[in-house]
C-alpha cells in the first residue's frame, strides 16, 4: 500500500471539492491502491517520443463567426439557482484568499 | 399487460398500414413503462402528457399525409444524461435533483424533429459511470431477462426499455463501452459510432474525448434508422464531424461475401473470459463465414494495456468535466453549510455517489502536479499505440469480430464492493473508444439463458459495413426475436 | 537615520526586478467560445447563454475574430507566431468560474518571444528606449464577477453574475525586463498604446478590461541571480500599479534590511494604506492541473493567415513617431505625443495636409486641442472637430482674420459641436480688429490711464510693455493681433517721449 496514502487521498479529495469521512478516506485509498496498481501495467511500454493522442479521430479546428446571439431570459438563467437575488447567484460569502483566480 | 410491441420497423409498417396510431403506441409505451417499473426501474422520468400530445400531433401530421420520418410517431426513449428543453435530466445523481434544462441537445432535437415521441429518461449510472446501472440515485437498473442480474450499464435503462418491449428504440451513450455492454447483457443490438459522428452538444459529459451517443434497438436495421437521423456535424460541437449523416439503411440487406472479418487473436484467449461466451461468439463468426464473410486472424498488441489507459483517460476528464457541479447556479446545494468551501465539499460530497467520488479523486490525482506526466500523458501516448494497433489491423479486414463482453450479464452487488472487478469487465469495449472507432453489438446466442452480444469494430467512420455485416447476420438468426419469457 | 532615510540608503542597494501579466480584453462582439454578447454595465446575468452559465452538456466554440485579435497582438509585439496552439483547462473552484476551470493556453500558447520598446523617459526630450522582452502571448476566457454587496446580499453571502464570463482575453507576459516602477508604467502604456493602435482590444484600465498582475523582486545591484519573487494581484489603474509595485519594494527592503527573507507569496495592494499584504503563501498555491481541454481543437491556421494580417497590422506608434520626424520635421517629444495614439496621428496627418504647414498644426494640436479634450474628458476620436475645421482655423489666426486668443476660444466649442471655424468668427464677432482708429484710440487710451507704468518703461523697464499690451487687448476684448498692438505700442511710447 505504497502508491497512495491516506494523506494523498485527503489532500485531493480537497482539490476536488470533496470531504471524506475517515472511514470513506480508507476504503478509497484502498481501492485507489488497486486500481493504482493495475495500471502501472502501462510503465511496461516504453513510449518515449509517441505523440499523446487527445482526439482519435482528427478533426479541423472549427471556428464560428463573432457574431452574437441575444442571451437567454435572465430569469431562466437564474431559474435552477439554489439560491439567487434578483437575477443574480448567491453564494455564501466568499472569503479573501479564497480566491483562486 | 399490453402486448410487447415489435421492432421500429414493424410498428412503422403498422402505422403505416393504419394498424395503429402514434396515441395507441405512446399510451402502450407509457402504460408498459410504468407497469414494468418497480421490476426493471428502467425509466428515470415518464412525459405522459407531453408524449400523448406529441403523438396526437404525429397522428395528425399522418391523417395528413404530411409524414416527417421514418421515425415519425413512433416511441423512444433517451438517456438521463441528455438534455431536453423545460424537462428534467439527472445523469440518476442526486446533485441534479432538480434541474429542468432550458435548451435540448441536437441529438434528441433531431429525433424531435423527425417526429419521433420521447415517452420518457431511462435509467443509467451515476454520471454514466459504471457497467451495472447499479450507481444510480433511482436505485439499481434490472435485467429483462433476469432481473436478479444487471441490464449491463451505464446505459442499462435504454436497452432494458428495449428488451422489454417498452420502445422500440432509445438513445444511450458510450464512453468506454456503455451502449455495447448493456445491448449485449439484454439481448439487443446497440451502436456506438465513430467519435464526432453525433453531435455531444447536450449530452452531460463523462469523458469528453471519448463521449459518443449511439442506438439501442432489436436490429441492426432499426439502429441505422435511428442514427441517420441524429448523425451529422453540429456547430454548436467542435468535436462533431462536418460531413452530413450517411444513408446508412442503404447499407442494408446487402451480401457479404466480400467481408473480411479480422478476429483479433488477443480477444480470443481464454484467460479472463466465459468459455461458453467465447463459444457462442465463435459459433457466431462461423455463421458469417456460412454467409460467405471470409476470417483472418489479426493482432491488436496493446489490448492489454486498454483498461488501464481508458480509466486514466476518463477520470481526468471527468474530474473536470464535473467541477461544474457545484451547487451554484443549479442543482442541489447542501443546506446550512457555512462558508464557500464547506458549501462546495458538503454539496459535492453529498451529491454525488461512491463512484463518481472515486473516480473524481482518481482523476483529479493524476492531474496533478507530479503525476501528470506518468499517468495521464503516459495514458494519451498509450492510446496513440491502440490507434495503431486498429489502423494496422483494418489494413487487412474490414471488420473485426470480438466478445462485447467477457461475460453474460452478472448479478446485482456482485461487483459492486470490488471496483477494479467491474472495470475489467470493459476490456473488449474500452478500446473502441480510445481509438474513436464504431462499433456495434448484436444478440448472437445464449449462455445460462442470458444474451450474448457479437461486438463489430470498423474504420472510423465506416459505420455502414458494420450495418451490412451486422443486418446480414441478423437475416440468418433469430437471436434478436427472442424476447424475454416472463415478459412475453 | 530615519526609516525613511534608511529605506532609501537600503533601496539604492537593490535593484528591482519587474515582470507583467497584463489581461487585455479582445474587441468583440460575442464571447470567446459562446455565441453570448459581450457587454459592459449590464444587469446581472442579462448576458448570458447555457455556456456561460457552465449547463450541463453544453460545448464551447472557438470565436474565429478573438483568433485573429491574438494573432495581430502577437504580430505588433514581434512575436513568432504558433501555426499550432492549443486550449487547456485550469482547474480550480471559484463560484465566478462557472465550469470549474478557465479555458486558457497553457504548453501551447499562440505567440512567444516577443519584444515591445518603451520611451525610458530621463526628464530630457530625447529619451532613450528600452527593449522589454515579451515571454509569451496566450488566449483565455475571463470569469465572472463576484458582488460583496451587504445592502443587497447580506453580511454573509456574495452575489455573482456571470456577464464577463467568457469574454475573449489575451494575456500579455512580459519578462522580468523592467527594473522600476516607472519602466512598469511605460511598459503598460506602450503595450495599451500598441492594442488600440491595431484595435484588438479597448485596453481600458477604468472598465477593467485591461489588468495588470506584477512580479516583483529584489536583488543586490551586480548580482545576476534573481531575488524570490512575489505576485501582486489585480493592479487595476496605472497609478496603482506604480504605487503598488514601489510600497511592495519597499516592504521587500524592509525585509531584507531586517535580515529576513522574501518569502514567494501573492499580495495584494491597498491603496489606502499604500502597503501591500500577503494573500497567500506559496505553500498554499494552487495546484491547476492543466490539460488540453478535450472539448477542443487545436488551433491550427496557415502561414498565409499569418501574413494577410500582417499585411493588415497598421504603421505603429515608434514607426509613427520616426515617420513625423522625418517627414514633418518635428521634435522627438512632438512627434511621440502626435503618434501616442492611432486617431491623433490620423488627426494630425489630415490637418497637416490640409493647412499645409505641419509644424503650426502640431502645435494647436499638442496645446489646445488636447486641452479641451481633457477638461471635456473625451477622446479625439469622440470629437466632432474636423481636421478641416482645425486647418482653418489656423489659417484664420496665420492670416490675421482671427487672434489665436479668440481662436483658441472656440477650440472647446468645435470639439463638442463642430461647425465652421469661418461662420463661427463672424457669427461671434471674432474677426481680429484691423481698424487702424480703433486700434489707435484703444493704445491712446492705455498709455493715458497707466502714466506710472509709461514711465517705468521709458525708464528701461522693457518688460512692462507686455503689461499694457495686455491692458490694450483688454480693451479690444482679445481680437487685436498681437503683433499690430505691439508695434503700435512701442512706436506712441518713444514718439511721445518728452
Ligand atoms: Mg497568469
Ligand atoms: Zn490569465
Amino acid at each position: 500500500m505504497a502508491r497512495i496514502t491516506l494523506a494523498e487521498v485527503h489532500d485531493v479529495a480537497k482539490l476536488s471539492r470533496l470531504s471524506l469521512s475517515d472511514a470513506e478516506a480508507e476504503r478509497m485509498t484502498t481501492d485507489l491502491d488497486h486500481i493504482l496498481e493495475y495500471v502501472e501495467t502501462l510503465r511496461e511500454l516504453d513510449t518515449e517520443g509517441i505523440e499523446p493522442t487527445a482526439h482519435a479521430i482528427p478533426l479541423e479546428t472549427p471556428m464560428r463567426e463573432d457574431r452574437a446571439v441575444p442571451g437567454i431570459d435572465p430569469e431562466l438563467a437564474v431559474a435552477n439557482a439554489p439560491a439567487s437575488i434578483a437575477t443574480a447567484f448567491v453564494v455564501p460569502k466568499v472569503i479573501e484568499g479564497e480566491d483562486e483566480g | 399487460m399490453p402486448a410487447p410491441p415489435g421492432t421500429l420497423r414493424e410498428l412503422r409498417e403498422a402505422l403505416e398500414a393504419g394498424a395503429t396510431s402514434s396515441r395507441a403506441l405512446a399510451d402502450a409505451a407509457l402504460a408498459r413503462a410504468e407497469a414494468l417499473q418497480p421490476r426493471l426501474n428502467a425509466f428515470a422520468g415518464l412525459r405522459g402528457e407531453a408524449a400523448r400530445a406529441e403523438a396526437d400531433e404525429a397522428d395528425a401530421r399522418r391523417r395528413r399525409g404530411d409524414v416527417r420520418s421514418v421515425l415519425d410517431g413512433l416511441p423512444m426513449a433517451i438517456k438521463d444524461n441528455m438534455v431536453q428543453s423545460g424537462e428534467p435530466a439527472a445523469c440518476a445523481s442526486r446533485i441534479l435533483e432538480g434541474y429542468v434544462s432550458p435548451y435540448t441537445a441536437t441529438a434528441v432535437q433531431r429525433l424531435r424533429d423527425a417526429g419521433a415521441v420521447m415517452i420518457g429518461r431511462t435509467n443509467m449510472d451515476e454520471f454514466a459511470m459504471g457497467s451495472s446501472t447499479e450507481h444510480s440515485v433511482f436505485g439499481p437498473g434490472r435485467n429483462p431477462w433476469d432481473p436478479a442480474r444487471t441490464a449491463g450499464g451505464s446505459s442499462g435503462g435504454s436497452a432494458a426499455a428495449v428488451t422489454a418491449g417498452i420502445v422500440p428504440a432509445a438513445l444511450g451513450s458510450d464512453t468506454g463501452g456503455s451502449i455495447r455492454q448493456p445491448a449485449s447483457f439484454c439481448g439487443v443490438a446497440g451502436i456506438k459510432p465513430t467519435y464526432g459522428r453525433v453531435s455531444r452538444w447536450g449530452l452531460v459529459a463523462f469523458a469528453s474525448s471519448l463521449d459518443q451517443i449511439g442506438a439501442i434497438a432489436h436490429t441492426a436495421g432499426d439502429c441505422a434508422a435511428v442514427l441517420e437521423t441524429i448523425a451529422g456535424g453540429d456547430p454548436r460541437d467542435s468535436t462533431s464531424l462536418p460531413e452530413p449523416a450517411p444513408a446508412y439503411r442503404e447499407a442494408l440487406g446487402g451480401d457479404v461475401s466480400e467481408v473480411v472479418v479480422g478476429l483479433p487473436r488477443e480477444y480470443f484467449v481464454e484467460e479472463g473470459v466465459d468459455p461458453s461466451v467465447l463459444a457462442t461468439v465463435r459459433e457466431a463468426v462461423a455463421e458469417l463465414e456460412r454467409a460467405g464473410a471470409k476470417t483472418r486472424e489479426v493482432s491488436l498488441p496493446h489490448t492489454r494495456y486498454g483498461i488501464a489507459t481508458y480509466y486514466l483517460i476518463a477520470d481526468a476528464e471527468a474530474s473536470s468535466n464535473l467541477a461544474r457541479f457545484d451547487g451554484v447556479r443549479y442543482g442541489r446545494r447542501a443546506r446550512g453549510a457555512r462558508g464557500l468551501t464547506e458549501m462546495y465539499e458538503r454539496t459535492r460530497s453529498e451529491g454525488f455517489g461512491d463512484e463518481v467520488k472515486r473516480r473524481i479523486v482518481l482523476g483529479t490525482y493524476v492531474l496533478s502536479a507530479g503525476y501528470y506526466d506518468a499517468y495521464y500523458r503516459k495514458a494519451q501516448q498509450v492510446r496513440t499505440l491502440l490507434r495503431g494497433d486498429f489502423d494496422t489491423a483494418f489494413e487487412g479486414c474490414d471488420v473485426i469480430a470480438t466478445p462485447t463482453s467477457p461475460e453474460i450479464a452478472f448479478r446485482l452487488g456482485e461487483k459492486t464492493d470490488d471496483p477494479l472487478s467491474m472495470y475489467l469487465s470493459d476490456i473488449y469495449t474500452v478500446s473502441a473508444n480510445l481509438a474513436g472507432i464504431p462499433g456495434i453489438s448484436i444478440p448472437c446466442g445464449f449462455s445460462q439463458g442470458m444474451p450474448v452480444g457479437l461486438q463489430l469494430l470498423g474504420p472510423a467512420l465506416d459505420e455502414a459495413t458494420l450495418f451490412r455485416v451486422a443486418d446480414a447476420f441478423q437475416r440468418r438468426t433469430d437471436h434478436h426475436a427472442r424476447r424475454p419469457p416472463e415478459i412475453e | 537615520m530615519s526609516a525613511s532615510d534608511l529605506s532609501k540608503y537600503e533601496t539604492s542597494k537593490y535593484e528591482i526586478v519587474i515582470g507583467l501579466e497584463v489581461h487585455a480584453q479582445l474587441r468583440t462582439e460575442s464571447k470567446l467560445f459562446s455565441p453570448a454578447p459581450v457587454t459592459y454595465g449590464a444587469k446581472p446575468n442579462h448576458s448570458v447563454e447555457p455556456v456561460c452559465l457552465a449547463l450541463p452538456g453544453v460545448l464551447p466554440v472557438l470565436n474565429a475574430r478573438a483568433v485573429e485579435c491574438a494573432i495581430l497582438a502577437g504580430l505588433a509585439t514581434h512575436c513568432t507566431i504558433h501555426t499550432r496552439s492549443v486550449f487547456a483547462r485550469k482547474n480550480y473552484f471559484y463560484p465566478d468560474l462557472p465550469k470549474g476551470y478557465q479555458i486558457s493556453q497553457y504548453e501551447f500558447p499562440i505567440a512567444t518571444d516577443g519584444w515591445i520598446e518603451i520611451p525610458v523617459d530621463d526628464g530630457e526630450a530625447n529619451a532613450a528606449a528600452k527593449r522589454i522582452g515579451l515571454t509569451r502571448i496566450h488566449m483565455e476566457e475571463d470569469a465572472g464577477k463576484s458582488i460583496h454587496d451587504d445592502a443587497i446580499a447580506g453580511s454573509d453571502a456574495t452575489l455573482v453574475d456571470l456577464n464577463r464570463a467568457g469574454v475573449p482575453l489575451v494575456e500579455i507576459v512580459s519578462e522580468p525586463d523592467l527594473r522600476s516602477a516607472a519602466e512598469a508604467g511605460a511598459y503598460l502604456r506602450t503595450l495599451r498604446s500598441i492594442l488600440r493602435y491595431i484595435d484588438v482590444s479597448d485596453a481600458d484600465m477604468e472598465k477593467g478590461n485591461f489588468r495588470c498582475d506584477a512580479n516583483v523582486s529584489l536583488r543586490p545591484r551586480g548580482q545576476e541571480a534573481f531575488g524570490t519573487r512575489t505576485e501582486l494581484k489585480n493592479l487595476n489603474s496605472f497609478r496603482f500599479v506604480e504605487a503598488a509595485i514601489a510600497a511592495e519594494a519597499r516592504r521587500q527592503v524592509e525585509v531584507l534590511a531586517s535580515g529576513g527573507e522574501v518569502q514567494q507569496a501573492t499580495m495584494a495592494y491597498d491603496a489606502s494604506a499604500d502597503r501591500t499584504r500577503v494573500l497567500r503563501l506559496k505553500e498554499d498555491a494552487h495546484d491547476y492541473r492543466y490539460f488540453p481541454d478535450p472539448d477542443l481543437i487545436p488551433l491550427v491556421f496557415s502561414r498565409e493567415e499569418v501574413e494577410r494580417l500582417r499585411a493588415e497590422l497598421p504603421e505603429l506608434a515608434d514607426r509613427k513617431s520616426m515617420r513625423f520626424r522625418e517627414q514633418y520635421g518635428l521634435s522627438e517629444y512632438d512627434a511621440r505625443q502626435l503618434s501616442a495614439s492611432r486617431s491623433l496621428g490620423e488627426f494630425f496627418e489630415a490637418t497637416a495636409e490640409r493647412h499645409g504647414a505641419a509644424k503650426p498644426v502640431a502645435n494647436w494640436l499638442l496645446r489646445d486641442v488636447l486641452q479641451a479634450l481633457r477638461e471635456l474628458e473625451l477622446e479625439i476620436d469622440e470629437s466632432r472637430l474636423a481636421p478641416a475645421a482645425l486647418a482653418s482655423l489656423i489659417r484664420m489666426v496665420d492670416e490675421g482674420k482671427t487672434t489665436a486668443n479668440s481662436a483658441q476660444t472656440l477650440v472647446p466649442e468645435l470639439i463638442r459641436d463642430g461647425g465652421d471655424p469661418e461662420v463661427l468668427v463672424r457669427e461671434r464677432g471674432l474677426e481680429a480688429v484691423s481698424d487702424a482708429g480703433v486700434l489707435a484710440a484703444a493704445v491712446d487710451e492705455v498709455i493715458a490711464e497707466n502714466a506710472e507704468n509709461v514711465e517705468r518703461y521709458r525708464g528701461g523697464e522693457a518688460k512692462v510693455l507686455n503689461f499694457l499690451m495686455g491692458q490694450v487687448m483688454r480693451r479690444t476684448k482679445g481680437k487685436a493681433a498681437p503683433g499690430s498692438v505691439r508695434e503700435l505700442l512701442v512706436a506712441r511710447l518713444s514718439d511721445e517721449r518728452p
